[in-house]
């Protein structure tokens, strides 16, 4: 069976990529998803050579057509996105527009129009590839700007994923997922092995981490805990670990406050491929989860 | 004005940003924090009374003696929320974008709404700010209906500063649509610079004024400095990195406290907002 592991963190900017990478590098044999769609950041540590490269289509968009609307406002008046904006057209009537930001494709406005002035085309909200890395595969992806579903694309990398690793025989997949609680981390999560939730501490790591653990425990997963830059704060480290293990998550190791990091980003390089003590604790982390 | 603090990347002092900034107005200002998977203001601010109001959407309930399987709604619905897999209709409320479609359809009226609870929204005070916080149950995945609930108690006759959230989808959209100005907060990192510029793209695309703050100047290079002036972009501030600001921000302490020159660096970034501002009401007037 396929071993799926997850970095999540709930709080942004705790260090899920930078975590993700080097646990990749440890592992070896390994398929890499980056499952941050919208800030997809992976692929800056280990630059990927394209082996396929696929649109994303999803949901439709509406756009009225401003000759053939009549200014009737049926649009705006069923419209319960905000999307539908008046204007003063130059007939003296009425003009409706669609603002593409807020439209959610739901095609009321375009059902329900007298005129059938709205086109409904299908909506293109990015691409996603699978990729060569100097360290193995790597499926990963571009939310289009301002786009929606970035749940659906999120699935979509998942399942190349393990397509992928079927395919070429690979029993594990470590993902990078997205910040926060919501769609795209449901996506990234859903199904997985286990979750590591990596966190700092701080009082917004701990708030933070609180709801990620949440998650988990909605979604029956088992979830492993890691504090990074634990040194910033020990005691808030430890109140961290204590409520994590109260809630049924496994305690994995510490990562030390080491500017190392980001030396080793500005190389482009994972942190376990350069002489840093940082890379130490990561590496005692990984002996923990593998 | 609306001023919306936005970010690609997590973590990069958004929340920092807003709430400093906030402490430093002396008229009424209400402080939104649209970062409502991960809310994180009020761990800043010592708050007294809390005020909670239930949010929900609408979700629609099929009348099975009422319905005749007509597929009147599952053909209009974009997001397979409602199907006929036999004689009646069936609801998945998770993908349920509450459109209200399926209801206005059904030639039967078999479909009515019944509001579901999504989260709830936050009300408090503190001195002269008013703290509007969203905060979604927990696996709940439509986040922006709560995020426009919190935007719609803004109020416009007072100054209003919102915490988006990260990156550059939907609810980072929400968030910043309507804004007077953006500002966006990045740290002088690749990852920093590659999603600066994908929420400067995300900002462009809505028609949207905006700056730049950099944090941390000192742990990466002048890559961040040279796109932005490139790109012909306002860099609104450069804070120096400083361990002491990052401790006071793990014990939820107001960094502009804590440290004396982080003060005296959000109070610039204040004057040239409401220069901005100022530029902004006359360009309004011409």
């Amino acid at each position: 069976m396929i071993r799926e592991l997850v970095i999540i963190s709930g709080k942004g900017g705790t260090g899920k990529t930078s975590l993700t990478a080097s646990l990749a590098v440890l592992a070896g044999r390994v398929i890499m998803a980056d499952c941050d769609v919208d800030a997809a950041d992976l692929h800056l540590l280990f630059p990927p050579r394209n082996r396929e490269k696929q649109p994303f289509y999803s949901g439709h968009e509406a756009i009225i057509r401003p000759a053939d609307c009549i200014g009737c406002g049926l649009c705006l008046a069923y419209c319960r996105f905000d999307a539908v904006q008046m204007r003063g057209g130059a007939t003296g009537h009425a003009l409706f527009t669609i603002d593409p930001a807020a439209c959610e494709g739901c095609g009321l406005c375009v059902h329900f129009c007298p005129t059938g002035a709205i086109d409904f085309p299908e909506r293109l909200c990015g691409e996603w590839m699978i990729s060569d890395t100097r360290i193995g595969p790597m499926v990963h992806a571009r939310l289009g700007v301002a786009a929606e579903n970035s749940g659906k694309l999120v699935s979509l990398v998942r399942k190349q994923a393990r397509e992928l690793a079927e395919k070429e025989g690979i029993g594990l997949i470590i993902t990078d997922g997205p910040p926060g609680i919501g769609c795209p981390v449901i996506a990234s999560v859903t199904g997985a092995s286990q979750v590591l939730a990596v966190t700092e501490p701080t009082l917004s790591g701990e708030h933070d981490l609180g709801r990620v653990l949440g998650l988990a425990r909605h979604f029956d997963l088992p979830a492993a805990v890691c504090v990074n830059k634990w040194d910033l704060n020990p005691e808030m480290t430890e109140r961290i670990e204590s409520k994590a293990r109260l809630s049924g998550a496994q305690i994995v190791g510490r990562i030390r406050y080491d500017s190392g990091v980001t030396r080793a980003m500005m190389q482009e390089k994972s942190i376990v491929e350069t002489d840093t003590p940082a890379a130490d604790d990561i590496r005692a982390v990984w002996e923990q989860l593998k | 004005m609306i001023i919306a603090i936005a970010s690609g990347k997590g973590g990069t002092g958004k929340t920092t940003v807003a709430v400093n900034l906030a402490q430093l107005y002396t008229g009424p200002l209400q402080l939104l924090d649209c970062d409502v998977e991960e809310p994180n203001l009020h761990l800043f601010l010592p708050t007294g009374e809390v005020d909670e109001e239930i949010i929900t959407v609408p979700i629609p309930v099929v009348d099975e003696n009422l319905c005749d399987g007509c597929r009147a709604c599952s053909d209009l619905c974009e997001f397979n929320a409602i199907i006929v897999p036999k004689k009646v209709a069936l609801v998945f409320p998770e993908m349920c974008h509450s459109c209200g479609g399926c209801m206005m359809v059904c030639p039967q009226k078999a479909i009515k709404e019944k509001e579901q609870r999504i989260g709830i929204i936050r009300r408090s005070r503190t001195g002269s700010i008013q703290l509007i916080q969203g905060l979604i149950d927990v696996g709940v995945t439509s986040v922006p209906p709560l995020i426009r609930a919190v935007k719609k108690r803004v109020d416009p006759a007072l100054s209003v500063l919102i915490d988006a959230p990260p990156g550059t989808s939907c609810p980072v959209v929400t968030s910043v649509r309507g804004a007077g100005y953006v500002i966006l907060v990045t740290e002088p990192t690749p990852f920093g610079l590659h999603d600066l510029a994908l929420a400067v793209e995300m900002v462009r695309s809505l028609g949207l004024a905006f700056g730049v703050v950099i944090n941390r100047v000192g742990i990466g290079d002048e890559r961040v400095q040279e796109y932005c002036r490139r790109e012909k972009i306002d860099i609104l501030l450069e804070i120096a990195d400083d361990r002491r600001i990052a401790e006071a921000y793990s014990r939820g302490q107001l960094a502009c406290e804590a440290v004396p020159e982080f003060r005296q660096s959000i109070s610039v970034l204040k004057e040239r907002l409401e220069k901005l501002a100022v530029l902004h009401a006359a360009g309004r007037r011409s």
